[in-house]
């Protein structure tokens, strides 16, 4: 579990996330959505401390990542998996490369040991028929996998992901949700998906954190969506006609739900 | 301006403060160390050879023209003599260290800049890896040491260009020249040339991954960032050229 306590972020005079109080369980998929310079990559980067938040807390299963000492840190890094928008796989490693190397660095494992696991990883991406290929030579849905693989073959505890379905076709955006989820519950890691995509939205969203200019407008799972309040909200996640209808037919029909499971009691919260 | 250089230069030594520590991982570390002995010296062979041979055929002729031009008489054995004081005092490791801060300078700011913008250092950080000391450390090692082989090839094509060049003209004997290159010369300028060198090579592996690592934007600031450590290396290695010949040589 993530727990975020007034988290706050200023680039010199501008204050770009405004006190963020939120939780992310472990177990399930937690995605952050809001506009373009809405701070979603800041907070983001500020939970990863890339960024150094000006003020608040960030505890990691009730570690302060802010107040920690540099090896406590390491530890820490070595538990995060994380996969970038645009993947940041190294150009000049192969496929099999890039997953091996997190094993290369942290752990003392055998070189058939690595090699076992990373075939394991590649198996569960379905890439096995790109492991001795470059970054160059593949598709951005297979860059995106291979991101996956590399971020999970350490087992993270954390899994953070920032825009995993940009650049894709929609086919290939719902394999990535799939995997996502599939592999947040076979792993049973935290998994922070900052996404633009109302689709991901719709099917994976398990908690759900809307961020507007720096501020928290609202939380809940992806249930709770047909029926929120807020109005910003509704805005951006309906702000296509086809999610607008599908809406107004979900509520014409007393249907919160576009999934099959049931809506669950309903604690939103509007700050 | 001024104070911009000055956290510039700041920012240089904690990014080297960074850089200069013990490896993580010895394996990953010579892995890499190989791929930069390659990439930064191997494939510097073919410019450094051809470089110097030219130099060294150009340089013998000047020689000859200006000894022939003297008012007193000089012997054609001082061509020689004079091509390779030339080559080890300040063409091989002078000259040929600005072309490689070209070369290989463009290369280290470019892949590092491009490694910036794409998150790829990001990734890096975000795992654990310190990753100054990940990239600019197997650059630093691979050019301190292979760039003094560079040199040392160098000079001998440059002589080698030279002997060519007096063949090639039929204005000195091969006699000449090679009673030339044996004439007595201090050991010392052998270690100044190669101490210059490495000296050299550590700036020229540095400057340049400092530029690269602090890329902001996109491939434009690449590009930038690619031509600014170029200038600024070659502004380096020629002050320091300077400070170290006073230091050494007065």
């Amino acid at each position: 579990m993530i727990e975020v306590k007034e988290l706050r972020k200023s680039f010199d005079e501008v204050e770009v996330l405004k006190g963020i109080t939120t939780t992310f369980d472990t177990g399930k998929v937690n995605l952050i959505i809001g506009q373009s310079g809405s701070g979603k990559t800041v907070f983001l980067k500020s939970l990863l401390n890339v960024y150094e938040p000006s003020s608040g807390a960030i505890l990691f299963d009730g570690r302060d990542i802010m107040t920690m000492s540099r090896e406590d840190k390491q530890v820490l890094r070595s538990e995060i998996g994380t996969v970038f928008q645009g993947s940041a796989l190294f150009d000049s490693m192969t496929v099999e490369e890039n997953i091996s190397f997190p094993l290369d660095m942290f752990t003392n494992l055998t070189y058939r040991e690595k090699k076992r696991k990373v075939l394991e990883v590649i198996g569960r991406v379905n890439l096995d028929k790109a492991n001795k290929k470059y970054p160059s030579e593949i598709s951005g849905g297979m860059q995106k996998r291979v991101a996956i693989a590399r971020a999970i073959v350490n087992n993270p505890k954390y899994l953070f992901c920032d825009e995993p379905n940009s650049g894709l076709d929609p086919y290939t955006s719902n394999v990535i949700d799939d995997l996502l989820l599939e592999i947040t519950r076979e792993y049973n890691t935290t998994t922070i998906i900052n996404t633009h995509d109302m689709n991901s939205v719709m099917t994976i969203g398990e908690k759900i954190l809307y961020l507007r200019l720096g501020i928290k407008e609202w939380e809940g799972d992806k249930n709770m969506l047909t029926t929120a309040k807020n109005k910003n909200l509704i805005d951006f996640v309906y702000s296509s006609e086809l999610f607008k209808q599908l809406r107004e037919f979900m509520l014409e029909n007393d249907q919160t739900s576009l999934i099959n499971d049931k809506p669950e009691e309903n604690n939103e919260k509007i700050d | 301006m001024l104070k911009k250089l000055f956290v510039a230069i700041g920012e240089y030594f904690i990014l080297l403060g960074k850089a200069i520590s013990k490896p993580q991982k010895r394996n990953v570390y010579l892995k890499l160390l190989v791929r930069e002995f390659y990439d930064l010296g191997v494939n510097s062979f073919g410019l450094v050879l051809f470089t110097s041979f030219f130099v060294g055929a150009v340089v013998a002729i000047q020689m000859y023209n200006n000894f022939s031009a003297s008012s007193f008489p000089i012997p054609n054995s001082f061509v020689g003599y004079a091509t390779k004081t030339v080559l080890i005092l300040e063409f091989s490791p002078t000259i040929i260290s600005v072309i490689l801060a070209g070369k290989v300078g463009s290369y280290i700011a470019s892949s590092i800049g491009t490694m910036r913008v794409t998150e790829q250092i990001d990734a890096l950080d975000i795992m654990g890896v310190n990753s100054p000391n990940f990239l600019i450390l197997p650059k630093i090692v691979a050019s301190v040491v292979f760039n003094p082989i560079l040199i040392a090839i160098s000079i001998v094509i440059g002589i080698w260009g030279g002997y060519v060049a007096g063949w090639a003209t039929g204005s000195w004997t091969k006699a000449d020249y090679i009673t030339g290159i044996q004439m007595y010369m201090p050991s010392y300028f052998i270690w100044y040339a190669f101490l210059k060198t490495a000296v050299f090579a550590f700036l020229i592996a540095t400057i340049p991954a400092y530029f690269g690592y602090n890329v902001k934007g996109g491939s434009l600031e690449v590009g930038r960032a690619s031509t600014q450590a170029v200038v600024w290396t070659m502004i380096s290695v020629i002050i320091m050229n300077l400070l170290l010949t006073q230091m050494f040589l007065s």
